[in-house]
């Protein structure tokens, strides 16, 4: 049986993180790119809370301190959306589509 | 002296003739025309006759000088506006006077002139009588004889050119009468133009003599070039007198300047009797008479002279033993008698030369009558080979023709005898000889005068009748104005030779006599140049002493005359239609050269005038005419287009530039360099929100790898 370090949970974590940036970067609809962005942010947040449970098997179970910026981070993600989503209502109502190519008036 | 001090009346009287039918001659009829212009002349005649007369009691008191009348000062002043310096670089007053000059020389000429002039006027009255323009024939005429007697009449070089030109302008005015004519009009162009090339050698000639002499006065010439200031064979004199001679060639129809007589019969005969027979012509011959001081100085001159009319009397001659029309071969006559008289002044024979010219007047002038008095009969027939059998018909005119052609060809005792005598027998003698292949030209030339003379008779007055039959029955004796100058003139060429009996026949030749003080006979003045003796007066060239040889010599004349007559006769006396000229039957392409008139003006058209191409090109005036139109249209007009088209090129390429390589890379080059360099810059804001993610990311791990790897 294979044995399961930390660095599998950051390899998984640095997959999600590259999906989640190559989402960001090539996909057309404005939802799916927050939702990767949302990808990236639970990325990062597995990163944390490995490296938290790494750093409690080191220096006792009272370093928790990436599970709490894990949580910090959850709930900064959650306001992000909102915002995010704000802004694309408020695109969709000028533009009426979701395609981010659209988004171009600054276009040279 | 009334008629000596108002000698300005004589050229005066046919002026005012002339003046009045400028004016009014329109209104006028004929017979007002006739009584003011032959009036004129008449009146002329009358005091030109009363003015010799007195000139000769003067003369005898004042040492045969000669009569000078100054009117007033026409050109030149003596306040010294008109100074040059003559040769020798003394100071000199060009001046000209109105001024008239009677001697010896001008008082033969202005009788003859005003005589002859005289009775052709009377003459024109019934042979002008049915034709359109009488008054401006009879105007053209006074202003005819105006000009001759101021040529005439003048004391100086300038004042005779005056006259010299408007006896040109009347000769161009009268030839080209029946305007309406092309070969009229032709004719007339021709007659003044030959003449003036002509009067250019005049002028350069009168030039010469300015400068040379400081004076235009034909006293102040004389006495200079008598008193030994020029040596004999001086250059400038020789010049002088030879571009003279080339006036003289122009308006007395030498060699080569001879080609518009024959064409002048174009105009009405009386023209041809005055102009082209008796004055016009012979003012050659009293220029060069007038400037025999000159000449003498000048041997090259006088043997040029002499050798020209030999030449142009032959030649002339031997034209006229084959042409056609009556007044053509009385034209070459002319142009041929005028040789002798340029011959006779070349040896040094003056009074001989002008002696034949008084002669040559009166039998010349009733040729041209007589011959118009034919043509009249004939109802306007020219040609001889359509005449013949007249002699009964036209007795008036036959008789005196006849009586003239017997003075042509020298048969004594007519006038032409004495006068041709007189100038072959100089010849034969001048210079000890020097000049005796010019007799034998001469001897010829009487033998073919002679010989054209009889054709002419024979041909018009003897033979069978030869012309239509309307003609043969309007054949009539001219009216008596007609007849009457022919009677006249006959009776002249009768008896005018009697003025110049020679010595070797007992005579005291009178004519010669009377013209000493001119030539200066009996003065002569010896130069010494380089030691030797010349002599310098004209007058002592002429020889005084009679020789057997003179008898051989005019035995051999009348000879001459005899032989021509003879063989005339034989070959024209029975002519009928369609006769055989004996020239044409023995020596066809001789006979055509002839009758071609030895195809000089041809050859003038060829290359003097430009009328016929050689080849391809045009010499000549016309040939000029057509460099300079070719160098205009071509190397002018080339350039302008040069000029336009290099404009247009260099603005060609003006644009080109100015497109291409100032707005190409002038004003668009920094402008696409901006946009090429202002690439990457302008991605910093493409506006694509993703492109914006990518270099977000990109600067991310740009930025990890920074700070791992350092």
């Amino acid at each position: 049986m294979l044995d399961i370090s930390i660095l599998h949970y950051l390899v998984l974590g640095a997959v999600l993180f590259l999906l989640g940036v190559i989402g960001v970067l090539t996909r057309r609809n404005v939802v799916i790119v927050l939702m990767s962005i949302e990808l990236i942010l639970n990325a990062v947040n597995l990163n944390l809370v490995a490296f938290s449970r790494y750093w409690q098997g080191l220096h006792g179970p009272a370093a928790v301190h990436g599970q709490v910026f894990a949580i910090f981070i959850i709930t900064d993600a959650a306001a992000e959306a909102a915002v995010g989503l704000g802004i694309l209502i408020a695109f969709f109502r000028n533009k009426e589509t979701v395609n981010v190519d659209e988004v171009n008036l600054l276009k040279w | 002296m009334l008629f000596l001090d108002h000698i300005w009346m004589i050229p005066l009287l046919p002026a005012c003739g002339a003046a009045m039918m400028f004016f009014f001659g329109r209104r006028l009829q004929k017979s007002a025309v006739s009584a003011v212009c032959v009036g004129a002349v008449v009146l002329a005649f009358l005091f030109a006759c009363g003015a010799v007369l007195q000139y000769t009691t003067w003369a005898a008191a004042h040492d045969h000088s000669p009569y000078e009348k100054i009117v007033y000062t026409w050109l030149g002043s003596d306040t010294g506006h008109l100074t040059y310096t003559t040769q020798d670089g003394s100071p000199a007053n060009f001046q000209a006077d109105a001024g008239f000059l009677l001697d010896p020389l001008s008082s033969i000429w202005l009788l003859f002139v005003t005589g002859v002039g005289m009775l052709i006027h009377i003459y024109s009255i019934g042979y002008m009588a049915h034709e359109g323009g009488y008054y401006r024939f009879f105007g053209y005429l006074n202003l005819f004889m105006f000009s001759m007697l101021t040529l005439i009449l003048a004391n100086n070089y300038v004042l005779m050119f005056v006259g010299w030109e408007g006896v040109g302008l009347c000769s161009y005015l009268l030839i080209g009468f029946y305007f309406h004519r092309k070969s009229a009009s032709d004719a007339a162009n021709k007659a003044f133009i030959v003449n003036r090339i002509g009067d250019a050698g005049f002028i350069l000639g009168m030039f010469f003599i300015a400068w040379l002499c400081g004076s235009m006065r034909f006293i102040d010439v004389t006495h200079l070039a008598r008193s030994g200031h020029f040596s004999i064979g001086d250059p400038f004199v020789t010049a002088a007198t030879l571009l003279l001679f080339v006036g003289a060639c122009g308006k007395s129809a030498q060699l080569p300047l001879y080609v518009w007589l024959p064409d002048a019969m174009e105009g009405p005969t009386p023209v041809s009797a005055l102009i082209h027979a008796a004055t016009m012509v012979t003012a050659g011959v009293y220029m060069v008479a007038r400037s025999n001081a000159l000449f003498v100085l000048a041997p090259t001159s006088m043997k040029t002279v002499a050798i020209v009319g030999a030449l142009t009397a032959i030649f002339a001659a031997s034209i006229g033993l084959v042409q056609n029309d009556i007044k053509r071969v009385l034209a070459y006559s002319t142009v041929s008698q005028l040789g002798y008289m340029f011959l006779a002044l070349g040896v040094g024979a003056f009074a001989a030369g002008v002696f034949h010219v008084f002669t040559h007047a009166f039998f010349k002038a009733l040729l041209f009558l007589g011959a118009g008095s034919v043509i009249h009969a004939m109802s306007g027939e020219q040609d001889m080979r359509n005449m013949g059998n007249l002699r009964d018909r036209i007795p008036v005119t036959y008789w005196t023709m006849l009586i003239a052609t017997f003075a042509i060809s020298g048969i004594p005792p007519f006038a032409g005898f004495f006068s041709k005598d007189e100038i072959l027998w100089q010849t034969w003698t001048s210079e000890g000889g020097a000049y005796r292949i010019l007799w034998f030209i001469g001897y010829v030339t009487a033998l073919m005068t002679a010989f054209y003379m009889f054709r002419l008779v024979y041909l018009t007055f003897y033979s069978k009748p030869r012309m239509s039959h309307e003609v043969e029955h309007h054949i009539h004796e001219s009216p008596a104005s007609m007849t009457m100058p022919l009677i006249v003139l006959a009776v002249m060429s009768l008896f005018a030779g009697f003025l110049g009996w020679p010595h070797s026949l007992g005579g005291s030749d009178r004519f010669a006599r009377f013209l000493d003080p001119v030539f200066a006979r009996g003065e002569a003045h010896v130069l010494k140049a380089g030691g030797e003796a010349s002599q310098l007066a004209a007058g002592e060239k002429e020889e005084e002493h009679t020789s057997s040889t003179e008898y051989l010599l005019m035995f051999l004349s009348v000879a001459a005359a005899g032989a021509g007559w003879w063989m005339a006769g034989r070959a024209y006396a029975n002519a009928d239609k369609g006769f055989v000229e004996p020239i044409a039957a023995s020596a066809p392409p001789v006979y055509d050269v002839l009758l071609n008139k030895y195809y000089v003006d041809e050859g003038y058209d060829y290359v003097f005038t430009g009328r016929r191409k050689v080849g391809d090109v045009r010499l000549g005036a016309m040939g000029l005419g057509e460099a300079s139109s070719w160098f205009d249209s071509h190397v002018v007009d080339g350039a302008v287009n040069g000029a336009g088209w290099t404009t247009r090129a260099v603005a060609t390429l003006s644009s080109w530039w100015d497109k291409w390589i100032i707005d190409g890379i002038g004003v668009n080059g920094p402008a696409i360099l901006a946009r090429m360099l202002s690439y990457p810059a302008r991605l910093l804001e493409w506006g694509l929100v993703q492109w914006y993610a990518l270099v977000m990311t990109a600067g991310l791990v740009g930025f990890v790898f920074y700070y791992v790897y350092h």
